[in-house]
């Protein structure tokens, strides 16, 4: 398992049927998810239509922060077509959506799932109309009056904590959700009291819009005669929508099925528990009719969960020989006008703890301010912390190699950790990591020295040619729960994994995960195959299903191989040890005399004497010949909770050519060398690598959420806010190592989220390396390159 | 007040009833339960209702079915003949084209009309054909390839060319 | 995503069109849909009545005869950009077929459409004004013909009277002019921040005729005096060129340049210089390359 051949010409894809059954895990084989998806035959929520459906729209304010004076509902209602129109007035207990992470000063505020007498945001829920038709619902949504006291907006979380920002929330004063730190701050302050050198930024990481290209929808069906109720949603975790929901409408847990069919990606976007999934719920439960609701993109524009939306001041304490020495880091975060599910977790536990980055740094300090504001809700997107710790992390060696003068990749590898495990200053211990590995690599790769001349050469002609590298970490598989709990998690981070076989011998395993694109059904087939033995085309996988898989925590966090897929393996060994046992009763030999391989128990010394793990189910279901004392049947199920979270880790480097004129930036070339450890599917491995690295350069170039000073988005379209188009992409060159995790039984570490973390900070690093900044914001976009390169050529940005 | 209008989508013909206000996308869906084409976005950016209108790559969320009274529409649906997957599906599969779906039925409508238009695209005019069509999955990278792949294997057989597609 | 209602009339021929728009001077056109429809979508035009103009056969297609070019106004994008006879013949407005939107676009939109609906950032206008364009237009009272100089007005506004059809545009037929588009598109968008179109006319190394002029800089597209008038009867080497492009804003005035979220006026100003070296470079070459930036 592990790298790849040749960097550039990518992974190839094998069939599975050319595969040795001992192969399984580490090829590269095609995905079984596909042939739906290839043929129209996949089935998204808006594809659902149950007989006599309805279909349901949400009105939303148009303001970012006003009263509510009044809603006149009369006209829409009198519309042909229109069964209800209701709003937080006509619903007995409207319910509160919760927040899943809770820190010491945490400043919890009611989100009611329908705004009562004042909105947030732009966006926020008013009222919901159900209709026959589709097009009337939409109609009627229209027609709905609304009139608002507007009041002052704020979007910005600096400008949130000022003193006289107008208050999102009259509880929360001064606008802040936690003041929250780690790391010691005495030792950080004696150790720039002791530098050579001290540099700091002011970096600011952009809001991004997640945009699955999916929107988010539901369908529910409710049954009145047993009171249960059905959501079909787009989710990344139908087990803990599951449970919220049944809290948010007061609807028993048991009796309520979350499932997500076929998702159309989620970045972090469908974790959350929104308002409008529960507002379909009810709107099922108060008609006994099948309803469903699809978000516009529009919708999605103003009230998928953003992402990032820091402020940050870092410094930075050197020494003349260029060791770092210290690292201070404050930030300001925006967490929109509620608390989604799990944003106090993400600015602070996702992201303080890594600011040690891949660096023995030895005094760490940094302290978090989550700030209200009228933006949407802003919670995990791909990453979630982690590459805003990386960022800020990486733009800083680039800016301290540049004050010692020193070359950053030399800078970088002085200050590597070597030991591991390693304990950071910032509570997490690395679990395993070879960083100047996959540094060597890279440079290797890039042909780093070469490309230094060619730099300066091409600098003496005119032309404006820059390396830029991000040396990153991220942390997956957030674990174990007792230590989650410790920090404020409202849930367990465990994963439940249930492998049966059928009396035929086939295979079907059940993971509480729920892929939404990354090709679960495949990687988990290749894990259990490889486990028990048996073909990879006798193992099917389920997933997204709270009425079949027992208990599960979800996708997200680069969690499921490391923990879905060791609570798979665990499953399997357990089954592997019951079989043991009765191959060794039924060959008549004592269960340590028994060997397994391949599928084959047999008896040690007389390989003859064996039985297929196949034929043990058969005689597992028969049970006429079983050990004593033994149950029929063969399933297991486990919940694995991990001892540890993982750290992948990786090189990426972004050589660019900016113009001057223009301000527009070629990215001539992009190198990536990751570390994930093992790999059970390489080539599902580079695709998450393509995409991740894609959506970190979209942060770098393109994207941000804009809004103007009344708290409206200016970006609310695809027409305006970026989404990167094919051309806007470089062809990447992909490589990795392979350091495999000690933490799990698999030896993966993660892969959904490192090209989102490690790419947006290496593009930046290249482009003020071009044009011999030190600091360009994000989005660059054109007019603010060519107004860097503009002022450096004056003189000016020194 | 609806109208009457006919389609032929993937060779079958329909007859019905429809608002002028309907988008062709609506119909297809709603009306006649052709899902492989989705609806990503209203500002006909992001290309996943990419069909063919008489033989041409259009996105259904920007023609009225009004206007597309008595043409033939090719979806999604209609890539494969008799089983067998074309090219495309072929390249898509065998370069892991795609992550969670969404984006490919438009994805390959696009990348079809491409290669009737230019048998052997270089990666240049690929990444250009599908500047309307998004993918947030993918980094596009592995489209591109699965649309070599195809071209390749329409070269080779250029009698499967003519399977699908329009 | 959802259009209001509307009523819906199809007229077959150009005079059953304009009697519709006589009697309802509210109505809206659709040709192509490719304008007017997401504006339908998104929910910031609600038309009564939409006279679809679809079917009328007789404005499809491109002709060529004693030296004019004639385009129907229902022609796509594709065809122009594919059609040999405008390849030759009106090189600068072929060119810039192609550089409009994206291939689901350029097969459904309509030239008319476009030029119609006079988008400021909208490609074919300075197509239009560089190839010395005429629209033709059909009203109650006949036809009527009006130079590209005149027809575009302002910010959507042309021309064009309430009952009044754009039907087709002509153009000279100039087999020896080279031309070409440089656009740098919105990331977002695909519309143009700027886009330069020039059409060229090269005898004995010199320039004898040359049209210039600019989308996405003002509130509609503008042909660029100074910048003609610089490379007339020159040689167009490289640093005239350069030369002649650094008057590309002379005439225009900074405080009414387009300034929005894509770009300042200022910062517009400046890509309209480079663009307007790149578009006369490649058409001075023969290459007519669309250039457009990745960012």
């Amino acid at each position: 398992m592990g790298a790849e051949s040749e960097s550039g010409s990518g992974v190839q894809s094998v069939d599975p049927d050319d595969v040795d059954a001992a192969d399984i895990l580490g090829s590269a084989i095609e995905r079984r998810e596909d042939p739906a998806l290839l043929t129209g035959d996949a089935e998204y929520t808006d594809d659902i239509e149950l007989p006599g459906m309805v279909h349901m729209t949400i009105k939303r304010s148009r303001h970012a922060h006003a009263r509510i004076e009044n809603i006149d509902t009369s006209e829409a209602e009198a519309m042909d077509g229109v069964i209800e129109v209701f709003t937080a007035a006509d619903i007995e207990a409207p319910g509160n959506l919760p927040t899943g992470w809770l820190l010491d000063s945490l400043e919890q505020v009611d989100h009611p799932i329908l705004a009562e007498d004042r909105v947030r945001y732009q966006g926020d829920a008013l009222a919901v109309v159900v209709a026959e038709e589709r097009y009337i619902a939409h109609d009627a949504t229209d027609r709905i009056d609304v009139d608002y006291d507007r009041l002052g907006a704020v979007t910005e979380p600096s400008e949130a904590l000022a003193d006289d920002a107008p208050a999102v929330h009259d509880d929360a004063s001064g606008n802040v959700a936690f003041d929250w730190d780690i790391g010691d701050a005495e030792k950080t302050d004696a150790a720039f009291d002791d530098a050579d050198h001290v540099v700091d930024l002011d970096l600011e990481n952009q809001l991004l819009i997640p945009n699955a290209m999916e929107p988010r929808a539901a369908v529910a069906e409710y049954n009145p005669s047993n009171d249960e109720l059905a959501v079909h949603m787009t989710s990344q975790n139908p087990h803990l929508h599951r449970l919220l929901m049944s809290g948010v409408i007061d609807h028993p847990e048991h009796k309520l099925q979350v499932r997500a069919p076929d998702v159309g990606g989620g970045f972090g976007s469908k974790i959350h528990h929104y308002a409008d999934e529960a507002l379909v719920a009810l709107a099922a439960k108060r008609h006994e009719r099948p309803v469903k609701w699809t978000a516009t993109r529009t919708e999605t524009y103003l009230t998928d969960a953003q992402g990032r939306g820091h402020d940050t001041h870092a410094e930075m304490a050197l020494s003349d020989d260029g060791d770092i020495l210290g690292f201070r880091v404050d930030t300001a975060a925006n967490l929109g006008a509620y608390l989604s599910t799990f944003a106090p977790a993400v600015p602070t536990y996702l992201y303080g703890t890594l600011l040690s980055g891949q660096y023995d740094i030895p005094a760490i300090y940094c302290s978090v301010t989550g700030a209200f504001t009228n933006v949407p809700p802003v919670d995990a997107y791909r990453g979630a912390g982690r590459p805003e710790a990386s960022f800020v992390v990486e733009r800083m060696i680039h800016r301290a190699a540049k004050e010692v003068g020193m070359d950053p990749a030399e800078f970088r590898r002085r200050n590597f950790v070597e030991e591991f495990p390693y304990q950071t200053q910032v509570a997490v211990e690395y679990d395993s990591g070879d960083y100047e590995k996959t540094l060597d690599r890279a440079l290797d790769l890039l042909d780093y020295d070469e490309l230094r001349e060619r730099q300066e050469a091409a600098r003496a002609e005119g032309k404006y040619v820059g390396v830029g590298l991000s040396a990153y970490i991220e942390a997956c598989g957030l674990a174990p729960s007792e230590l989650a709990g410790e920090l404020g998690a409202q849930a367990g981070l465990w994963e439940s994994g249930l492998v049966r076989f059928h009396p035929s011998g086939k295979v079907t395993a059940y993971c509480g995960t729920s892929g939404h694109g990354q090709g679960h059904d495949t990687t988990y087939a290749q894990i259990v195959a490889n486990e028990l033995g048996v073909d990879y085309e006798d193992v099917e996988v389920v997933e997204g299903d709270t009425d079949e898989i027992p208990q599960g925590m979800g996708t997200y966090g680069s969690r499921s191989a490391a923990v879905g897929g060791s609570a798979l393996v665990k499953s399997s060994q357990k089954l592997v040890e019951k079989a043991k046992r009765i191959a060794a009763h039924q060959l008549e030999a004592a269960p340590e005399d028994i060997e397994f391989e391949n599928g084959d128990f047999h008896v040690a010394g007389a390989p003859d004497r064996s039985m297929h793990i196949a034929e043990i189910a058969t005689q597992a279901y028969l049970a006429h010949d079983m050990p004593d004392d033994m149950e029929p049947g063969l399933e297991a199920t486990s919940f694995y909770d991990p001892d540890n979270f993982v750290f992948p880790f990786g090189l990426h480097a972004a050589v660019v050519e900016v113009d001057p004129d223009t301000g527009e930036i070629d990215i001539e070339r992009y190198v990536a060398v990751d570390d994930v450890g093992n790999q059970i599917n390489p080539k599902i491995v580079e695709g998450q690598i393509h995409g991740g690295v894609a959506q970190g350069i979209g942060q770098a170039l393109y994207e941000g959420a804009e809004y103007d000073d009344n708290g409206q988005l200016v970006t609310g379209s695809m027409q305006d806010y970026t989404v990167p188009k094919a051309e806007h992409i470089p062809s990447m060159e992909t490589d990795s190592t392979c350091t495999p995790s000690p933490v799990n039984p698999l030896g993966v570490k993660g892969v959904g989220e490192a090209g989102t973390i490690a790419a947006p900070q290496a593009v930046v690093n290249a482009v003020c390396d071009a044009l011999d900044v030190d600091q360009i914001g994000m989005p660059m976009k054109a007019e603010r390159v060519w107004r860097a390169a503009n002022a450096a050529t004056d003189g000016g940005e020194h | 007040m609806t109208r009457d209008i006919s389609l032929t989508v993937n060779g079958t013909e329909h007859e019905l009833s429809v608002e002028p206000r309907a988008l062709l996308i609506s119909v297809l869906r709603d009306e006649l339960d052709y899902t492989g084409p989705n609806v990503g976005c209203e500002s006909s950016m992001c290309g996943a209702c990419t069909v063919h209108l008489d033989g041409e790559a259009v996105k259904s969320c920007t023609v009225l079915a009004v206007q597309a009274d008595g043409c033939d529409v090719t979806t999604v649906e209609g890539l494969a003949t008799d089983g067998e997957f074309h090219p495309i599906q072929q390249g898509f599969q065998e370069e892991h084209g795609l992550q969670c779906g969404y984006c490919t039925p438009g994805m390959m409508m696009t990348a079809t009309e491409l290669l009737d238009r230019n048998p052997d695209p270089s990666e240049e005019e690929i990444r250009e054909a599908l500047e309307g069509n998004l993918c947030r999955c993918t980094g596009y990278q592995n489209i591109v390839r699965a649309v070599e792949n195809a071209a390749e294997k329409m070269q080779q057989e250029p009698a499967v060319a003519d399977g699908g597609g329009d | 995503m959802f259009p209001d209602e509307f009523e819906y009339e199809r007229p077959e021929t150009v005079d059953e069109a304009v009697d519709l728009l006589v009697d309802h001077p509210e109505a809206e056109i659709l040709a192509g849909g490719h304008s007017l429809l997401p504006t339908m979508k998104s929910g910031l035009a609600s038309p009564d009545l939409l006279v679809d103009i679809g079917h009328i056969d007789a404005m499809q297609g491109i002709d060529h005869a004693d030296g004019t070019v004639s385009v129907g106004a229902l022609t796509n994008y594709a065809t122009v950009d594919d059609s040999p006879v405008m390849r030759e013949n009106v090189t600068v407005f072929a060119e810039t077929a192609h550089a409009v939107g994206d291939v689901q676009v350029r097969n459904r939109g309509t030239v008319g459409g476009n030029l119609a609906h006079a988008d400021p950032a909208s490609d074919l206008p300075a197509a239009a004004l560089a190839a010395d364009a005429t629209m033709v237009l059909q009203g109650p009272d006949g036809e009527r013909r009006v130079d590209a100089d005149d027809f575009f007005l302002g910010m959507y506004a042309t021309d064009v009277a309430e009952d009044e059809l754009l039907t087709r545009i002509e153009f000279p037929a100039r087999p020896e002019a080279t031309g070409a588009y440089a656009k740098k598109p919105s990331p977002s968008s695909g519309y143009a921040m700027v886009g330069v179109a020039v059409s060229m006319t090269v005898d004995a190394g010199r320039v004898e005729d040359v049209g210039v002029a600019a989308n996405g800089i003002m509130d509609h597209g503008v042909r660029l005096d100074p910048v003609e008038d610089a490379l007339a009867g020159t040689n167009p080497d490289g640093e005239t060129v350069a030369t002649a492009a650094t008057n590309a804003a002379n005439d225009l005035d900074e405080m009414m340049m387009m300034d929005d979220l894509q770009a300042s006026a200022e910062f517009r100003a400046q890509l309209l210089e480079t663009y307007a070296e790149r578009a006369i470079t490649d058409a001075a070459t023969g290459t007519g390359v669309v250039a457009a930036g990745p960012s």
